[in-house]
């Protein structure tokens, strides 16, 4: 018999090894995320799973799961600090969503709905990021990335490539390619690549296929994606480790 | 900042350039995580990390050649374009600023015809500012291609301009320029003590690593770096876990602005600091001990080098020390490159794997799996210091001095407006006003207690103590006179934090960039009640969903500021509720220009 915590005044029971958010979703509960993917070794960065344990704010994602813990998730102290959050993000970077081709099925917007952001909350910064359109069938728009390194991870991981890395620090970092050149067209990177789909906003664009879903008709237009998430989460959990 | 894309060198290698880069490369065994070694030797030698470079240390480390290119630009003293022959970097502390670091700096760049922050157009030289670099007591201070020059005035500034003119080799610059004063003012249990070196360890030899542990848990000393946990439970934490391999690691990247004991520590008490580590290694089992020393006291590592050559010529270090068959133990020097976030123990380790300074999620802690994963006993320079001489002299002994919770000693670095800057070493337990009265300060206004991560406190609480009962201290105590605007301390410290966040976590890496800006706009006269609503907005953010203790504590110095001296930022707003930070009125000078107008008509009024 496995061990329990209490989400939200819920038990949920867990496995060894299994993280808060890991433990959670795959007994079905959702607690807001960003950079979680479940298929990857959680490393908290975004801070939207933030939670209460024991009184205490900890990232979900990368707190282990411990018999007895208090954890509260959604509350409206919680959900306002995720509101700001994602404020931030989207004043960090330059995100147009009328123009851009994930509008729909992008993480950070559907967040930002299901959150309830109705106002920027911030000044939004305007940062410079010079497109990278070098690859015959791949754009990067880095004006949209959150710096939430699934690309990194997934090209290094999955794909074995080291197409992605992060540079620089603090404001000024951001995502760069392994290439003398410094450009997309000059990495080994193919459209078959595990990186490709995993940017929960739309920096990787395929070229080409361009809203051949309408806007309107995609993942988030749907259903908010509180009551989608579950849908990705492998159950029973892929045994991905926290260290 | 906008990034560019690293475009390809037209300059390849020069043949002696890639045999050193060779040399470099052998003398560090292709190890991938000597990377950072590996950069700043090349750095070292060719003034930065040209193209070239990256793919062939790629190639021989068999790593992406984009992992280069990310670990190199996370550090401020690392290049992967041209900065100049001479790289002019000013200590932008607010103390340096207090003794007029900002006119000597625009005055240098009029000299030498350089904007700051870019290159000269002959590609001699670049002036720009970098965080604290440790010499508050003698600033202003600069570093010249990371060396330190301190007691800067406008007649060193004006031979140094001249020295750079004529590209004058910096070994052949004035010795003085780089003198480097230790300004202890008060001497206590560390900087007082005549031990011979190797006495404590000879000493010690027999008691066997458990009753070290025993004798360090039970003197009740706690960690010197500021947390204060205690040492004795690290230690024996570390000794019981498993692993393959265990290592002791000394925390030398003093980067808290306004510190500088752990200079004066590795200058006069060497000896004493690489005794602890040894009695660390002997407690918990290690063979393998790091130093990682701040990137800004490079100056040092010829004579830590020396300090250690002598102890293993001494068998201090290296194999059966001392004729204990099987106790081997040795000490290698790691340095930093300028990155306060790795005085952060996990982001420290991280760079002592030669990776990006990002703080790890913990648990699990170094003690269990530190460097390389394993059990890892993490210190700061005085607590090994401090340990030493726990052991030394007994734990009764030692946990006499100080008080009940914070025992032995602790070296205050002492540095703005008094006549006696320097080191003072008292006994846990001494008052603020009594430290106030020992360096001579007057009309003291604030003292900022452990920096800007640490508390600012005003008059009404110079009773209150040093110690981990009150007011805990990892050692820095800047004293501000009445002369002084709180508010421009704070809008310094939230710059500092702002440029050294690592950017890993979002509340840090947007919030301490908004918190600049917001300070900025009340700095410019623009700021309304609005503003000061934000920034308790962006303090809660960031106190409570950090990943670490940076964000944590990035607004300490606005909350504490506005606790005590509220005065100060509300003579700057407006009495509005909100102002936009954009000025229409600003926006319209480049049309005037190009008019050529500048009456009445030409400028819009206020609320327009």
């Amino acid at each position: 018999m496995s061990d329990t915590f209490q989400l939200d005044g819920q038990p949920v029971s867990f496995e060894s090894g299994q993280t808060v958010m890991q433990a959670a979703l795959a007994a079905g509960h959702y607690i807001p995320h960003l950079c979680y993917h479940p298929e990857f070794k959680p490393h908290g960065s975004c801070k939207l799973c933030t939670v209460k344990v024991n009184g205490r704010t900890a990232a979900s994602c990368t707190m282990p799961a411990e018999a007895g813990l208090e954890v509260e998730s959604d509350i409206e102290e919680l959900n306002a600090l995720r509101r700001t959050l994602v404020q931030m993000l989207f004043a960090e970077g330059n995100h147009f969503c009328p123009s851009c081709e994930k509008s729909g099925n992008c993480v950070l917007q559907a967040l930002g709905y299901d959150l309830e952001v109705h106002s920027a909350g911030f000044r939004h910064q305007f940062p410079d990021r010079p497109l990278d359109a070098s690859h015959p069938d791949i754009l990067l728009d880095f004006n949209r990335c959150i710096l939430c390194e699934l690309c990194v991870n997934a090209s290094a991981e999955v794909d074995g490539k080291h197409v992605f890395a992060l540079a620089e620090r603090g404001n000024s970092k951001h995502l760069i390619v392994n290439a003398e050149s410094g450009l997309l067209k000059d990495t080994n990177i193919a459209l078959t690549d595990k990186a490709m789909s995993v940017c929960p906003v739309g920096v990787i664009i395929k070229k080409g296929v361009g809203f051949s879903i309408p806007i309107g008709e995609r993942r988030y237009d749907q259903r908010p994606i509180s009551e989608q998430a579950l849908d990705d989460a492998p159950r029973p959990p892929s045994g991905a480790k926290h260290e | 900042m906008v990034h560019e894309a690293v475009s390809p060198s037209p300059r390849l290698l020069a043949p002696k350039d890639l045999s050193f880069l060779q040399q470099v490369l052998r003398s560090h065994a292709n190890d991938p995580t000597k990377l950072l070694q590996i950069l700043r030797e090349v750095q070292e030698h060719l003034g930065f990390i040209p193209n070239a470079a990256v793919s062939f240390i790629a190639e021989a480390l068999a790593i992406p050649r984009n992992r280069i290119e990310s670990v190199a630009s996370f550090y401020s003293f690392l290049h992967l374009r041209s900065q100049g022959t001479y790289r002019v970097l000013f200590s932008d502390n607010i103390t340096d600023r207090m003794l007029g670091s900002q006119t000597l700096m625009e005055r240098m760049c009029q000299q030498l015809w350089v904007q700051p922050g870019k290159v000269s157009e002959d590609g001699l030289l670049s002036i720009g500012t970098t965080s604290c670099t440790g010499m508050c007591d003698q600033g202003p201070a600069m570093l010249v291609n990371e060396r330190a020059i301190t007691k800067l005035t406008h007649q060193r500034i004006q031979e140094i301009g001249q020295l750079i003119r004529n590209r004058t080799p910096l070994s052949d610059w004035p010795a003085d320029f780089f003198q480097v004063e230790d300004n202890i003012q008060r001497a206590g249990l560390i900087l007082g003590n005549t031990l011979a070196y190797g006495e404590t360890l000879q000493a010690s030899l027999t008691l066997g690593g458990s009753a070290l542990v025993e004798e360090v848990k039970r003197s009740g000393l706690r960690g010197r770096g500021g947390a204060g946990y205690p040492t004795g439970l690290k230690w024996e934490a570390c000794r019981n876990a498993q692993g393959e391999q265990h290592y002791v690691v000394c925390n030398a990247d003093e980067g808290e602005p306004g510190t500088f004991k752990d200079r004066v520590l590795l200058t006069r008490q060497a000896d004493l600091v690489f005794e602890g580590m040894t009695l660390c290694a002997l407690a918990v089992g290690a063979k393998k001990g790091f130093l990682y020393l701040r990137g800004e006291y490079r100056y040092l590592l010829d004579h830590l080098k020396g300090v250690l050559q002598r102890r293993r010529e001494s068998k201090l270090l290296g194999m059966d020390i001392l004729g204990q068959s099987g106790f081997d133990f040795d000490i290698e020097i790691h340095l930093g490159a300028g990155a306060y976030i790795c005085g952060e123990e996990s982001a420290l380790i991280e760079s002592l794997e030669g990776e990006r300074g990002v703080p790890r999620n913990r648990p699990p802690f170094p003690v269990t799996h530190g460097y390389l994963q394993q059990p890892t006993a993490l210190d700061n320079v005085e607590t090994f210091c401090q340990a030493a001489l726990a052991i030394h002299m007994g734990a009764d002994q030692y946990s006499a001095i100080g008080t009940s919770k914070s025992t032995g000693s602790k070296l205050i670095s002492v540095s703005g407006d008094c006549p006696r800057p320097g080191i003072y070493e008292y006994p846990f337990g001494v008052s603020v006003q009594e430290i106030l009265n020992d360096c001579g300060a007057v009309n003291t206004r604030a003292v900022q207690i452990s920096g800007p991560s640490g508390i600012c406190i005003g008059e009404h609480e110079f009773g209150r103590k040093l110690g981990f009962e009150d007011l805990p201290t990892a050692g820095a105590f800047m004293v501000f006179d009445d002369s002084r605007d709180m508010f421009e301390v704070a809008r310094n410290f939230v710059h500092f934090f702002a440029h050294e966040s690592c950017g890993f976590c979002t509340p840090c890496r947007v919030g301490t960039s908004m918190l600049k800006q917001t300070m900025d706009k009340i700095a410019g006269g623009q700021g309304t009640h609005y503003d000061l609503a934000e920034v308790e907005n962006l303090d809660h953010v960031l106190q409570t969903t950090s990943h670490c203790g940076l964000g944590r504590t990035a607004c300490n110095p606005v909350l504490h500021t506005l606790k005590h001296f509220r005065p100060a930022y509300e003579s700057r707003l407006k009495s509005l509720s909100f102002k936009p930070a954009f000025d229409l009125d600003g926006a319209l000078a480049r049309a005037r220009q190009m008019t050529g107008r500048d009456d009445a008509g030409a400028h819009l009024k206020e609320n327009e």
